[in-house]
């Protein structure tokens, strides 16, 4: 009963850092990627299924899928997440002027990213591969672009990030929003290194 | 500022080892090996690279173990869902 009353007492003012000893922002960020593991699990085990019992009606994906694009695009990712961490390393020391410049490069690597995405798309429906084209299609551009529409959000996400620091939102130490959309952002990219070798190389 | 710096784990290393270990993928899929040895060295490529980005971009190395406990709780809920579907749905893999 005490122990009740204790937990339900009303807090004056809600900590930053809660029981879990992590700041708020970036545990609700992680319990929201929780459920984003469980979402993507969903797509890349009902591929894997699909194919396995379809094997040998399943086309090679590098017959159909280009590789080398694909493989760049991966690699302006991974860059997109380097540059990320260096802006959260930047706002940690109140480097301000390093935090825009890496927050800008960010924003460009993940529209370079949806970009390609885009022209892949445009050239494999030319090429008569489409959503109807059987498991294959159907499975690939569902789980791209799931990814493709995460990609976008963060995009806008990091946008509005980048604008609030040109505004000066993020001085003096407080770099916990910088945080939150890096961990989201190399997620991302996780799930992108992922789905890459399962989609276009296996 | 030296010291914050210090704490920090070498971004560009991680990087450059991803970025090796992309090259190594590519590498793998174009090799011709047995396809059951090229599945399993890409799993094993790809998983190598998600533990750098978890590990040291989203920090999990140096936040506290209860935290860490929050991000393992799905992997075993993730297991059940996939041996669930494929129970639910026998498959006849290829000879």
């Amino acid at each position: 009963m005490t122990a009740h009353a204790a937990v339900g007492a009303p807090a004056a003012r809600v900590p930053a850092q809660g029981s879990v000893g992590v700041h708020t922002q970036k545990l609700g960020m992680w319990v929201f990627l929780v459920s984003e593991v469980m979402f993507f699990t969903a797509l890349i085990g009902s591929y894997i299924i699909l194919r396995w019992g379809t094997e040998a009606s399943w086309p090679e994906p590098r017959t159909v899928l280009a590789i080398p694009v694909t493989a760049l695009n991966t690699f302006i990712l991974i860059c997109s997440s380097v540059s990320m961490v260096k802006a959260f390393a930047a706002a940690t020391r109140d480097d301000q002027a390093g935090l825009k410049r890496w927050l800008l490069l960010t924003v460009l690597g993940g529209a370079t990213f949806v970009s390609i995405q885009a022209f892949e798309y445009h050239h494999l429906i030319e090429k008569g591969f489409l959503p109807s084209s059987g498991l294959f299609g159907a499975t690939f551009y569902t789980m791209t672009g799931f990814h493709g529409f995460h990609v976008s959000c963060g995009v806008i996400s990091m946008i509005w990030v980048t604008i609030r620091a040109f505004r000066g939102k993020y001085v003096g130490g407080n770099y916990h929003g910088v945080e939150t959309i890096g961990l989201y952002w190399h997620f991302v990219d996780l799930v992108w290194i992922i789905l890459f070798t399962i989609v276009y190389l296996i | 500022m030296e010291s914050v710096e210090h704490k920090q784990p070498n971004y560009i290393a991680v990087w450059a080892g991803l970025f090796v270990l992309t090259v190594v993928e590519v590498g793998v899929v174009y090799l011709r090996l047995p396809r059951r040895l090229m599945i399993v060295s890409l799993v094993f490529l790809a998983l190598w690279k998600a533990m750098l980005v978890a590990l040291y971009f989203m920090h999990l190395r140096f936040e506290p173990k209860r935290l860490l406990y929050v991000v393992l709780a799905p992997l075993p809920l993730a297991v059940i869902l996939v041996a669930a579907v494929i129970h639910a749905w026998p498959v006849v893999p290829a000879p």
